[in-house]
């Protein structure tokens, strides 16, 4: 496999003439800390490295997200000798003081400890290149042990070698079901027909989940390369990304990424001179959050509304166009390359029995360290929310998290110490969802906050079936009217109904989940329902 | 005024090749018009389906049930404001008001000048940056109204000096 050894080579002489810098310069290119004008502190950091005559000295560069975005800007220095040190809420005039001290002691003013839980409590397997290498560069992933799994892959393995490995790693889907990948990958590959596709699911819009959006501006190629040992696997020679059009950064950045991987003969016809071809086309979406589910997903790749149908017949056997088809999450992907580097049983070593690995989370609400982290399966709440996350900004009360989107629950206080895997979270009433966690705090109204996820449901329903359309907006109505003291026993009782009808008889997960929020914040928060109902015949006066 | 023009070609065929039929391509196409014509209009429509080779209701229906094509015309900033309920609870809801009243316009209603539409969507994957809008695709986090308020007179200040150089 000479060609990607020479890519190796290559990749890797790059950066020892990086290496021939003592100092490194990154500054964090995600969209969330560009649009803190990131370009000028570049800039102006540039400007001071030139100025002082230090080109050959001092690298400059800009990198994906590295996490702790409510301290962005973020800068980090790092030596030589690998010793780093990081500087947060960076301005363009900080530039002069940073790099006056490179040879000396750090800018304390500016450093940001390091040795806190945020940091240490983080284990890096999706993120492990986020913040690190620059996502526009693919030599620098190559570096970084990039494509060394395809490789490997089309030159060692078989497909069922594959699938058995991603099988015993144990992963299940991070788009929100926590389906057996292996599994998953196993029926696609039986499934009859020379034509098959391969989506990548990255239309991520549960209200508070920015994970796929930053792995995507991170470390692009990561997603590709999981994406086409996929295709491998499965024996398909096209794959889709399906994203949502709202994130230009992350299509710019995997159109970036698709163009260099095609020139290094890393997708395409021939990959690496085996016999395997492999395309990746992008496809943007076009602002419906039901076209995260796959049917709805794949009938908008088709060119139609993008409604859900019932299943069976599953994506794995009728899919795109027909055709067998394989959907799995971007995180999904992301985590496939450093399973076959590293092998299954040592993913299956991570996380729990059931819950294997690592999972991306993004904080929000009420938190300190707003932001994303990545953590080991098996984590408490508590160790999330006040360990890494900081607690409340403000040092109110916890009174919930609320977990897995518009298809999750609120899980109160008392619960802080759950385990975080698929099936505690489920039996707490919530949802692992796709990754979003948002804090909320004892000044929060639990009965608004199930209002909202009901307004999301009902704004988002499709339309296509009854339940759904019907029951998400009579349920917002009854959840307005409880709001503003208007609704009496009659009303709860009546809420209680619609939920069981609507999950009951909704033909896609958006409609059968959309009672969630109702649901555990009643199981949890009923007195704040009872509390302003108002008694039966006052109701009636009032009409 | 045409996607049918030259400019457009080598584009709208790019498109076409990803996929085994025309009507695959039909999305891609509409937001080619809504860049040539600033929103999905009547003859947006009908290019688009004369090209795909589908009935103009069928891509009509198709621009009505996605939320990013735009049905009237927009002003030249279209800031869609998040209110979802990660924001929501970072003074959102109260951010789009002000924003609202500041510009004198009504949920999705455009100012006057032609300058700004205000709308609120949800959540676009920046919810630690809250309050915070896209403005024509590119975010803007972490506002207030001072900020805001900077912001609109900047673009107006530009109109203006356009204006008077003509
Ligand atoms: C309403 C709804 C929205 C969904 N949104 C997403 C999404 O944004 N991203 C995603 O990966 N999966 C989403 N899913 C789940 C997908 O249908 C599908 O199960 C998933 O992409 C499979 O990938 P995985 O096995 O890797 O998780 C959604 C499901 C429903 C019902
Ligand atoms: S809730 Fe506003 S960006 Fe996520």
């Amino acid at each position: 496999m000479s060609l990607y050894n020479d890519l190796r080579t290559s990749a890797e002489l790059q950066r020892e003439q990086e290496d021939g810098h003592r100092h490194c310069l990154r500054i964090c290119r995600a969209a969330g800390c560009l649009s803190q004008h990131n370009d000028s502190i570049t800039r102006a950091l540039q400007d001071q490295v030139h100025g002082q005559g230090l080109e050959n000295e001092v690298q400059v560069k800009g990198v994906g997200c590295m996490g702790l975005c409510a301290a962005g800007p973020l800068v980090s220095v790092s030596t030589h000798e690998g010793e780093s040190v990081l500087y947060q809420h960076v301005s363009e005039a900080d530039a002069p003081e940073i790099v006056a001290a490179l040879d000396s002691e750090p800018v304390t003013r500016l450093q940001l400890d390091t040795s806190t839980p945020f940091f240490t409590r983080q284990y890096k397997i999706v993120l492990e290149n986020s913040g690190i290498i620059d996502p526009d560069n693919i030599e620098e992933y190559v570096a970084a042990d990039g494509y060394r799994a395809l490789n490997t892959v089309l030159s060692e393995m078989t497909p069922a070698d594959v699938i058995r490995e991603v099988t015993i790693s144990g992963l299940r889907g991070r788009g929100g079901g926590g389906y057996s990948t292996g599994l998953k990958w196993s029926t696609v590959a039986k499934a009859a027909g020379d034509l098959k596709y391969v989506i990548c699911n990255a239309d991520e819009g549960d209200p508070g989940a920015f994970m796929d959006r930053s792995v995507l501006e991170s470390d692009p190629h990561r997603v590709l390369e999981g994406m086409a040992i996929a295709g491998y696997a499965i024996g398909a020679q096209k794959g889709f990304i399906y994203i949502r059009a709202e994130y230009p950064l992350a299509v710019e950045r995997l159109k970036t990424a698709i163009r260099a991987a095609e020139k290094k003969n890393l997708l395409g016809d021939n990959i690496l001179d085996t016999e395997f071809d492999f395309d990746i086309e992008i496809r943007l979406g076009a602002g419906a959050f039901v076209c995260g589910e796959e049917t709805a997903l794949m009938a908008s790749i088709e060119g139609k509304r993008g409604q859900p149908r019932p299943r069976p017949p599953y994506p794995a056997d009728y899919g795109l166009w027909g055709k067998p088809t394989l959907v799995n999450n971007v995180e999904t992907y992301a985590n496939i390359t450093p399973i076959i580097r590293n092998g299954g049983e040592w993913f299956a070593d991570i996380g729990t029995d059931n819950s294997k690995g690592t999972k991306v989370f993004a904080l929000a609400g009420q938190i300190r360290n707003t932001g994303l982290i990545e953590v080991p399966m098996g984590i408490t709440l508590r160790e999330i929310i006040y360990d890494i996350g900081g607690g409340t900004p403000q040092g109110t009360a916890l009174k919930a998290i609320q977990s897995g989107g518009p298809s999750g629950g609120c899980i109160p206080v008392e619960h802080i110490d759950s385990p975080v895997d698929y099936e505690s979270l489920t039996r707490l009433g919530s949802f692992m969802g796709s990754g979003g966690m948002i804090v909320i705090d004892e000044t929060a109204d639990m009965v608004e906050i199930a209002k909202y996820f009901m307004e999301f449901c009902m704004t988002e329903s499709c339309g296509k079936c009854i339940p759904c359309r019907v029951g998400t907006a009579h349920m917002y109505r009854l959840l307005d009217k409880i709001v503003r003291g208007q609704a009496a026993q009659s009303d709860l009782d009546l809420l209680e109904e619609l939920c069981d009808l609507t999950r009951n008889t909704s033909l896609c997960g958006l409609g059968q989940a959309s009672p969630n929020a109702v649901i555990s914040t009643l199981r949890y928060f009923r007195h704040e329902y009872t509390a302003r109902l108002i008694p039966e015949f006052a109701e009636e006066g009032e009409r | 005024m045409s996607i049918k023009d030259k400019k457009y070609e080598a584009r709208i065929q790019k498109h076409f090749g990803k996929y085994p039929d025309k009507r695959s391509a039909v999305m891609a196409l509409l937001y080619i018009a809504q860049e040539e014509y600033g929103w999905v209009s009547p003859e947006a429509i009908q290019e688009v389906a004369d090209l795909c080779e589908m009935d103009p209701t069928q891509v009509k229906s198709i621009a009505g049930f996605y939320t990013m094509y735009s049905e009237k015309p927009k002003g030249k900033y279209w800031l869609q404001v998040c209110t979802d309920l990660p924001c929501a609870l970072k003074g959102a809801d109260e951010f789009h008001k002000e924003l609202k009243a500041y510009l004198g316009v009504e949920e999705g209603g455009t100012t006057d000048d032609g300058l700004f539409t205000v709308e609120h969507v949800m959540c676009l994957a920046a919810c630690d940056k809250a309050p915070m809008l896209q403005c024509n695709f590119h975010y803007m986090e972490n506002l207030d109204m001072e900020k805001m308020k900077a912001f609109v007179e900047e673009k107006r200040a530009e109109l203006e000096q356009q204006t008077s150089k003509k």
